[in-house]
């Protein structure tokens, strides 16, 4: 704990730990110095002189080196003869800040002015019109009048392209480089910058495409003013016309809180849409941030024009149908979820599966669940409490690309002094930042997480560290491979379970997939064979699609019933489809990675002909005579916590609390830290670790690497994929770009295959078109195919590829 | 005496009777047949105008909406391209709505409105057999092109139209 200082401001004593910046201390007493170029998530810089103060410290006697006094016997104050910016200046014992005096008050006043010279006032036209610093500053300071001369405003570009998602307008910007730093500091991907000098100053993004990072969202929230403005938002409403409904971002396992800003609009037919999404404060979890995939792609599915809708009399008989077939077949029944469901939903589902015989499975392509119960992080676990002593471990994962919050959490975490070990089979993004890169052959995966703590150094970090945190992905690996590979990485957190800071984190490719082991279920290990003559209840998952096998597989069942809110190809095949109202549409649950439980809430009506997931379980159970709740979520999570031993005492009310957060994120006062919205909803319930014992973590291995003259295709993810829940969102349609392999050079070059040149692969038993790319960093003999992009792709498997005949 | 007294005074009031209707004009109006002409500042139905061009000048802002005591705006926004060019700027008007029966002429959106497009006029004559024929779209609020414009979308140079609000003087009424 850091020393005490005590200060007083405006009168008011604080009291504060030593380093705290003057205006983070007022802030906590309640009195907002205004603010432009400070933002409490990064490192103070003093650019734009908006937070001018003034400051006295007590003076020293120099032949004494005692305290001076007045005559009085108080401390005598010296003050700067000029004003000090309280964003720079940390406090001192004894310091006196004084920020509403005439004097500070006129230096913050003619600051404006001088902003406001150049400033295009298009305020009618802004995005940011409403929740912009700049307005509330003038608004609270500002005089109706300038002293300078209209005719030498600046006038420069107002439609530059900073990419296709973020639209910067040259003229509304002050230069207070938060979106510099912001990109260079927190998120680690330096691609902005200033160009040229003076009422010039330019912001230039250096990448191509244009700001590439998936982080560039959050730039537009902490623009102080509207120079930065999303292309998905662009002209979407007013900032004051929108209502906000607590959510989370449901595209990966960190589980953002989120905020779905939403307005009934007469170009969706006069229905409530959702307009755009914004980060809720979780410091736990998110802090202020949330990734483009969450922020562009979000909710866009929801929307789709596939998405699945029947009439009541349709309803009611495709929900006789499904219920007649699961009667037939019992416990000839398989129920297959994909993670995309809530807590709730998987609870209805393993209940009506377990009351006919039926099996139920969890659709994933990664293994391991049954870990992360057990040895998953401690209740009270919170990423950005790691620091100095403590080691994070990832393997197989490529957190920018499949967690990317996590990745800036964990850049985060080194830079607070963690070791952070990366072991991957190529080159991550987060290399960079980590203390120790471990590069292993595809293939060596469990071997090297093996061979880990005989290493000199790292062997160390891991053995001595305070707290543990073990993730572990799915980087070129499958069902078996991933099993295996946290079976070794549980192994290294033996006898540190259980405890706060310290467990293993799966990173999943969906919103729920923990909350699916929480609650019993698992992958089959041999799906195809389980399909075959039974009848298939697919739910949330489209495995069709996803593998030309799986479609067979399909076929080969007796029935297909699917649940889901898209078409797809699975629901093209069903016998009988249920569709299902998306997520935004209803209240649920999910449980992240790191094991908490978070609440959603309804943003938008269902639409029409859909329901909840969990009340079609109960509706299907009223027909099968099996008493489901399917009344409400709440309800549903009231049995979960009475039944389920990891979910004992949560309930929604619980998952809706909320306790004081730091920063205060503030979007009215002067203190600006940004668009993002306050958390008053919930923070979310960590769960219980699974008291049942801990599967044995040896023995088990299972790699396929490479021989001589032969190609191994292994497994990758890529941030913006054409998944289902991702093709839908048109604007990142560029990024997402065509299907891709990754080759070493010498690989290729033994193929004759050139960088960017198209190939066509053959891999379990299908024939594709994609464009190879070089990669140095994997081993050679090693084709990465990218998941979801069309390749199918589970587990490592043999490659054939060849140069495409150029057209 | 007590008796002529009050007949003077009636006798006097009758009197004021007589000379008013001889001389006086009668003030009925035979409305509908006759309309009286309203003062300038008279607060009437809204019309949205346009530049001499044709361009319209609402941005789209809702400013309007949002000054509205009674809630009775509308307003959605959509992306100007020089190709198909509503107004100056970057954004217009892609729905405007005013409903008829909410609002109360007080002339707040008029006074709200940063281009001047949203004016109150002199019709004072609404009526409606069906609520929502009580909704007034753009269409129906919007002025016809003026002789020499062009009709909205239009196809516009280029970096012409870059500003949404023109630099204006105080209006006089
Ligand atoms: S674009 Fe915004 S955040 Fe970036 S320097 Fe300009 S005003 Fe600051
Ligand atoms: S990190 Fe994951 S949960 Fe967070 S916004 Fe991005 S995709 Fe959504
Ligand atoms: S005149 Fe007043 S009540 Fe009517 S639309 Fe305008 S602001 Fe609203
Ligand atoms: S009428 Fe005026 S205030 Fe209303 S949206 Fe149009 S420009 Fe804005
Ligand atoms: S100088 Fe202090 S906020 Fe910019």
């Amino acid at each position: 704990m850091a020393k005490l200082i005590n200060l007083t401001i405006n009168g008011v004593a604080v009291t504060v730990p030593d380093g705290t910046l003057v205006v983070d201390a007022a802030k906590k007493a309640g009195i907002d110095i205004p603010v432009f170029c400070y933002h409490p998530k990064m490192e103070p810089v003093g650019m734009c002189r908006q937070c001018l103060v003034e400051i006295g410290r007590p003076a020293i006697d120099r032949a004494t080196g005692q305290p001076a006094l007045n005559d009085d016997g108080t401390p005598k104050l010296q003050f700067m003869p000029k004003l000090e910016t309280a964003c720079t200046n940390p406090v001192s014992e004894g310091m006196v800040v004084l920020t509403a005096t005439e004097k500070a008050k006129a230096g913050q006043k003619e600051l404006l002015e001088l902003l406001l010279t150049s400033h295009p006032l298009d305020c009618p036209i802004c995005d940011k019109g409403g929740e912009c610093p700049l307005q509330n500053l003038t608004v609270e300071y500002g005089s109706s009048q300038s002293r300078f001369i209209f005719d030498e405003k600046q006038r420069a570009d107002k439609h530059v392209h900073l990419g296709e998602l973020i639209n910067l307008d040259r003229e509304r910007c002050i230069q207070c480089a938060r979106c510099i730093r912001f990109q260079r500091d927190v998120a680690g991907d330096p691609v902005l910058g200033f160009y040229q000098r003076g009422r010039l100053t330019d912001i230039v993004t250096y990448s191509d495409p244009g700001f590439d990072s998936v982080f560039s969202g959050n730039t537009t929230d902490i623009c102080p003013v509207g120079a930065l403005t999303t292309a998905d938002f662009r002209f979407g409403a007013r900032s004051w016309e929108l209502k906000q409904s607590a959510s989370l971002c449901a595209q990966c396992p960190v589980g953002c809180n989120v905020t779905f800003n939403t307005r009934r609009e007469a170009k969706s037919g006069g229905v409530m849409a959702i307009k755009r999404v914004m980060p809720r404060q979780n410091e736990q979890v998110n802090e202020t941030w949330i990734c483009d995939k969450g922020r562009f792609a979000g909710y866009h599915y929801t929307e789709a024009e596939s998405r699945l809708g029947l009439d009541a009399a349709s309803m009611e008989s495709a929900l006789s149908q499904a219920a007649d077939k699961l009667a037939a077949a019992k416990s000839d029944a398989v129920f297959l979820a994909g993670g995309r469901l809530s807590n709730e939903d998987f609870y209805n589902l393993k209940q009506l599966a377990a009351k006919l015989g039926a099996k139920a499975y969890l659709y994933s392509p990664m293994a391991g669940g049954e870990y992360t119960t057990a040895y998953g992080l401690g209740a009270g676990s919170n990423l950005g409490d790691l620091g100095k002593d403590d080691t994070v471990l990832v393997v197989a994962s490529d957190l920018y690309n499949e967690a990317p919050v996590w990745h800036l959490r964990l850049k985060a975490a080194a830079k607070r002094g963690a070791t952070l070990i990366v072991a991957a089979g190529r080159a991550t993004k987060l290399d960079e930042f980590a203390s120790f890169v471990v590069r292993y052959a595809y293939g060596d995966e469990v071997e090297t997480v093996k061979g880990l703590a005989g290493k000199e150094k790292i062997g160390d970090a891991i053995k001595n560290a305070a707290n543990l945190v073990v993730f572990y992905g799915s980087d070129g690996l499958g069902l078996a491979g991933t099993s295996a590979l946290a079976a070794a990485c549980a192994d290294l957190l033996n006898g540190k379970t259980g405890k706060v800071n310290n467990g293993l984190v799966g990173v999943w490719n969906a919103p729920n997939t923990q909350g699916a082991y929480e609650l019993g279920l698992a992958p089959a290990a041999d799906l195809k064979s389980e399909l075959k003559g039974k009848t298939v209840y697919v739910i949330a998952a489209d495995p069709a699609g996803d593998d030309p096998a799986l479609a067979d597989a399909l076929k080969s069942a007796k029935a297909v019933i699917a649940q889901d809110i898209l078409a797809t190809a699975t629901t093209q095949m069903a016998a009988v489809v249920l569709p299902a109202a998306a997520y935004t549409e209803r209240e649920g649950t999910y449980t992240t990675a790191e094991r908490r439980v978070q609440r959603f809430y309804l943003a938008v009506p269902a639409k029409a002909g859909t329901r909840a997931d969990f009340a079609i379980f109960a509706e299907l159970g009223k027909k099968l005579g099996v008493e489901l709740e399917g009344r409400s979520a709440l309800l549903v999570m009231n049995k979960i916590a009475a039944e389920e031993k990891a979910f004992a005492g949560i309930s929604y009310a619980r998952l809706a609390e909320v306790t004081a957060q730091w920063p205060i994120v503030g979007r009215g006062d002067l203190y600006y830290g940004g668009t993002g919205y306050e958390n008053k909803l919930g923070l979310g319930v960590h769960l219980a670790l699974a008291l049942t014992p801990a599967p044995s973590t040896s023995g088990r291995g299972g790699q396929m690497r490479p021989k001589e003259n032969e190609l191994v295709a292994v497994p990758v993810s890529k941030i913006y994929d054409l998944g289902v829940t991702m093709a839908p969102a048109k604007l990142l349609g560029q990024r997402i770009g065509a299907a891709a392999v990754g080759l070493n050079p010498v690989t290729a070059a033994k193929l004759n295959v050139e960088n960017g040149g198209k190939v066509q692969v053959q891999v379990n038993g299908v024939t594709a078109e994609a464009i190879a790319r070089f990669d140095e960093s994997i081993s050679t003999g090693v084709v990465l195919i990218y998941r979801s992009f069309g390749i199918p792709i589970s587990e490592p498997t043999s490659v054939k590829i060849v140069v495409a005949e150029k057209a | 005496m007590r008796l002529v007294e009050p007949f003077l005074e009636l006798m006097t009031g009758m009197m004021t009777t007589l000379k008013m209707l001889v001389t006086e004009k009668p003030v009925t109006v035979q409305y509908p047949e006759e309309k009286k002409a309203v003062k300038p500042r008279y607060r009437g139905r809204h019309y949205l105008t346009r530049y001499e061009n044709g361009l319209e000048k609402c941005i789209g802002c809702a400013l309007c909406a949002a000054a509205c005591p009674a809630d009775a705006i509308f307003v959605e926004a959509s992306e100007n391209t020089d190709e198909k060019r509503f107004s100056p700027g970057d954004r217009y008007a892609s729905t405007y709505e005013i409903n008829m029966l909410r609002c109360i002429y007080c002339g707040f959106c008029e006074d709200a409105c940063p281009t001047e497009a949203i004016v109150l006029g002199d019709n004072y004559e609404l009526s409606f057999t069906d609520r929502r024929q009580a909704v007034y779209t753009k269409e129906m609020l919007i002025l016809p092109v003026p002789q020499g414009g062009a009709p909205t979308p239009q196809v516009t140079e280029p970096g012409k139209f870059t500003r949404s609000v023109p630099e204006m003087k105080d209006p006089v009424d």
